[in-house]
């Protein structure tokens, strides 16, 4: 996908998750209290509310739970990238997060189907964007 | 305290609905609420209490004060609330809060904004892709509202194999319904095959599958049930209302197949002291075609998975087992903001006072709205019936 599309908007919550995309590492939040493992990060443990937290590198597996290819862009800056396909990913690590499977293949995506994550270029930033694996 | 009868509905009234730019979206408010006034009999000055919504079109920072300064009240009770679609039922558990508490004892619920031509469609998409999704972890992605629906949409497929024609028969079966409402937005019949042969907006769902975009407000006129006598039609009781919120964005949802329906739905069934099997007729939240066939699981009127054959087989047909959305729904009757939902408990309300001719479902006593907002992030269900409980 091309420059002009949306620039990740890192604050205080996130700006290591985008540093750390920057240099091609999917990083999720980790709670010392109860070892859970979340996403999008925030400020505690959305579990158990404790503020002892860290960051752990996501090995950058997982499987499709459901995506739709778009054929309709909501915003002008994604129109020339119609159709393009958004899932729902199931990280290894349990969190589930947004992206859009890229790839020559993409349109053949299926639910249940495992993919790894590579990283686009946006501006100064980088997203995680995920591919799917042909094994 | 249960809020099991605490307040009675007097009043209803609908703004012109459809693509009106000669009407800004406080003045589609005013004239609902002047239509739900003199359907209640009552003069503004018996007005204390005034709930509302938000507008996107017109983003007033407090719309509710705005609306009283517009129409001259100067209640004693105010609240403008936000849930997203959900907010309609939410605002009527509030001002029946309001009423038992002592707070007020006449309030009018009111909502609705030209979401038709005060904005251009494009506009009315990229304001909501930007309000609904997560403004940092999804937005960079390109998601619309129709596209998490159709995520939902697609696991749903996947899990129960609801199917395409089945979803495409809510759309058909509400349209049918629409045409006999003589305020709805959508009066062309439509087929299973101008659904499945429609636009496509994001796979599998397309353009009819998805709620329309009107200018349109709604209101009503809750009271307490002792001052109720004097009203020009049978009052409405408020039997049970129940909420659940379970995530906001559509990626930290706990599930994509189980949502706060249920718990919702339990909510209010428990207060009303009543089962499914007692309700009558149902007015579910339709912003995509997917979403009633949800809701009529989670709410106990078919086993998981059997939604959609529900729909297929005409049960919720005005005539059938379980008439839904009699009306037209969002898909037909009309959407504006918070307003969509406004319009099943309108029809609700309607539907339990009778006389609708061929859109009255016979012997309706007991009705059952269920709002949901975001992407079934806030989920409030209302059970309303005739007499009291």
């Amino acid at each position: 996908m091309s420059s002009t599309l949306p620039d990740p908007r890192p604050n205080a919550d996130s700006i290591a998750y985008w540093e750390s995309a920057k240099q091609g590492r999917l990083v999720l939040r980790a709670c010392a209290e109860c070892s859970h493992k979340h996403f999008p990060p925030r400020r505690l443990c959305p579990v158990c509310w404790s503020e002892s937290l860290h960051w752990t590198d996501a090995t950058g597996l997982g499987t499709v739970h459901t995506f739709t290819i778009m054929r309709r862009a909501p915003v002008p800056e994604f129109a020339a990238q119609v159709p393009y396909v958004v899932a729902l990913i199931d990280l290894a690590e349990g969190p589930r997060m947004m992206a859009n499977i890229v790839g020559e293949d993409a349109h053949a995506v299926r639910i249940g189907e495992r993919v790894s994550v590579c990283f686009e270029q946006r501006g100064d930033w980088a997203v995680p964007q995920f591919r799917r694996i042909s094994d | 305290m249960s809020l099991r009868n605490s307040a009675v509905v007097v009043g209803i009234g609908e703004s012109d609905i459809g693509h009106l730019p000669h009407m800004t979206g406080l003045g589609l408010n005013a004239q609902a609420a002047r239509r739900a006034l003199d359907d209640a009999g009552l003069r503004p000055d018996d007005i204390d209490g005034l709930v509302t919504a938000y507008s996107m079109t017109e983003p007033y920072f407090m719309l509710g004060t705005v609306l009283c300064e517009y129409l001259g009240l100067q209640p004693g009770y105010c609240a403008s609330l936000v849930a997203g679609g959900a907010t309609p039922a939410v605002m009527v558990g509030h001002a029946a809060a309001a009423i038992a508490s002592g707070q007020a004892n006449t309030v009018l619920v009111v909502t609705g904004e030209n979401r038709a031509s005060g904005q251009t469609r494009d506009q009315a998409v990229a304001a909501l892709a930007t309000a609904v999704g997560h403004p940092y972890f999804e937005y960079p992605y390109g998601p619309s509202i129709p596209g998490c629906y159709a995520m939902i949409a697609r696991r749903y497929m996947h899990e129960y194999g609801t199917t395409r024609e089945q979803m495409a028969r809510v759309a058909v079966t509400t349209r049918m319904h629409a045409c006999l409402h003589p305020n709805s937005h959508m009066k062309t019949p439509i087929e299973i095959g101008d659904v499945l042969t429609a636009k496509p907006i994001a796979d599998p769902l397309t353009l009819l599958d998805c709620c329309l975009i009107s200018d349109a407000a709604g209101a009503l006129i809750l009271t307490r049930p002792d001052r109720a006598s004097g009203a020009r039609s049978a009052p409405v009781w408020l039997y049970g209302i129940g909420e659940a919120h379970t995530h906001e964005h559509l990626s930290s949802a706990p599930s994509l197949t189980e949502f706060g329906v249920t718990r919702a739905g339990a909510a209010a069934y428990g207060m009303a002291g009543i089962t499914p099997r007692d309700i009558d007729v149902a007015q579910l939240y339709d912003c995509f075609t997917i979403v009633p066939i949800i809701e009529l699981e989670e709410l106990g009127f078919a086993p998981r998975g059997a939604g959609g054959e529900f729909w297929e087989a005409g049960h919720a047909q005005i005539g059938g087992k379980l008439p839904v959305n009699t009306h037209g729904g969002m898909l037909s009757h009309a959407h504006a903001g918070a307003a969509g939902g406004m319009f099943g408990i309108i029809e609700a309300v309607a539907q339990l006072r009778g006389g609708l001719g061929p859109r009255q479902v016979e012997g309706a006593s007991t009705a059952l709205v269920h709002n949901e907002g975001g992407v079934l992030s806030s989920n409030c269900t209302l059970v309303l019936g005739r007499e009291r409980r």
